[in-house]
């Protein structure tokens, strides 16, 4: 599945820079691999050895944080918009 | 209805039916207008609730100086309560706010203490605990880390909303220290565990660039995770476009978190088959009129939004 992965913040300096990365993947966790293939290190920022998410990070398919769908399980369909944000506090 | 102060006035908030909100007949979205309360937001609950335990435990004495890390809601709050108890407050709050924000914590008698834009609140909550350190005398109510802010949630916004609609099944709220999400979740789960609890979350766009690494991304204690059923995350245009609806749609003058909320509301309206959800907005659109959002193309003033925190 080709989809759009948008980042921010710091996880833009894993991936050189740019806002929005395309990758291929059937699963959020198959996306990450592709991008830690030609982005070596970007797996590291968003999730530790496990395979857990780093607590500061959400990880959006479309809009919907994936801890509450698949986790790095989730399926992807082609045109599937992923976002990978850090958490922020307001009030 | 006779008060004897505005701080009787807080909570008892009216809940309204969005009507034609909904992309599901058969599901039906309520707004709980926090905009009602006396500085004009939800946090005139927490900061009653979190002055009173402290006043009440002995941790806050006349003329203390109050300290906070806001956004601004709470800090106008506490500013309230530190105007008519003799309280002095100041509060730490992102350069990166409207200036409304600022001229009502002036307004109500506040110390203004900026921390730098790009930090967001994450970097507000850092400098007020250097300050903190500096000033141990004074008091530092915190929001983030304060039972007292689920606890008013807890005991009087999600008694009302169950006494307004019993039949609620869905409540959303937008995600800031996470009080609300954690007090009125709980509270609603008690009362019927079918209840889900969706937040929504601000897309945080091309700001923040200031964190230097993940460990300054800030998760405040207050907030349970285990309470949430579903996040959502919205992004500045949408939750100006529904913040904008809900005024020439509905009648109602809300702030941009409450556009987002409603905009979580209408995707969880989508995944169900029947019922009713209740969405918290959290403040009034007052705040915000310098942002022209009511008056101009989303288009037109899209750079200066994206400069701002607005919630």
């Amino acid at each position: 599945m080709a989809v759009q992965v948008h980042v921010t913040s710091v996880i833009q300096k894993a991936v050189d820079g740019q806002r929005q990365v395309a990758a291929d993947g059937n699963t959020v966790g198959e996306v990450i691999a592709n991008l830690e293939s030609r982005y070596p290190g970007f797996r590291a920022t968003v999730m530790d050895d496990s395979g857990q998410l780093h607590r500061f990070v959400n990880i959006y398919l479309n809009d919907e944080d994936i801890r509450y769908l698949q986790g790095s399980d989730t399926a992807l369909s082609d045109g599937d918009q992923v976002s990978i944000l850090p958490a922020l506090a307001g009030g | 209805m006779l008060f004897r102060s505005v701080l009787e006035m807080v909570g008892d908030t009216p809940l309204v039916e969005l009507v034609g909100f909904s992309p599901n007949p058969a599901v039906h979205i309520y707004a709980k207008l926090e905009g009602q309360n006396p500085t004009g937001s939800v946090k005139d609950r927490i900061a009653k609730f979190m002055i009173d335990a402290a006043e009440r435990e002995g941790r806050l004495h006349p003329g203390q100086t109050i300290l906070e890390p806001t956004s601004g809601n709470t800090g106008i709050a506490l500013a309230l309560i530190g105007s008519l108890r003799g309280y002095p407050v100041k509060v730490v709050i992102p350069d990166a706010v409207t200036a409304e924000r600022v001229e009502i914590l002036r307004a109500f008698g506040a110390e203004v203490i900026f921390s730098p834009g790009p930090l967001g609140t994450n970097g507000s909550v850092a400098m007020a605990r250097e300050v903190a350190a500096a000033h141990p005398d004074w008091f530092m109510p915190f929001q983030y880390e304060n039972i007292e802010n689920p606890r008013a949630h807890y005991e009087t916004t999600a008694p009302e909303i169950i006494a307004d609609l019993p039949e609620i099944d869905v409540f959303v709220a937008g995600l800031g220290t996470g009080g609300t999400l954690t007090g009125v979740g709980r509270r609603l789960k008690e009362y019927n565990p079918a209840i889900k609890v969706v937040s929504a979350a601000p897309h945080p766009g091309d700001l923040v660039q200031g964190l230097r690494s993940l460990e300054e991304g800030y998760i405040p204690p207050v907030l349970d995770e285990s309470v949430l059923d579903g996040r959502i995350v919205v992004d500045s245009r949408t939750s100006f476009r529904l913040t904008k609806e809900l005024t020439t749609r509905a009648g109602i003058f809300a702030g941009i978190s409450s556009g987002a909320a409603v905009r979580a509301a209408q995707v969880a309206a989508g995944r169900m088959e029947s019922g009713h959800i209740v969405c918290l907005l959290a403040d009034g659109g007052w705040k915000y009129l310098s942002s022209g959002l009511w008056t101009q193309d989303y288009d037109v003033i899209e750079e200066d939004v994206n400069t701002k925190f607005w919630w």
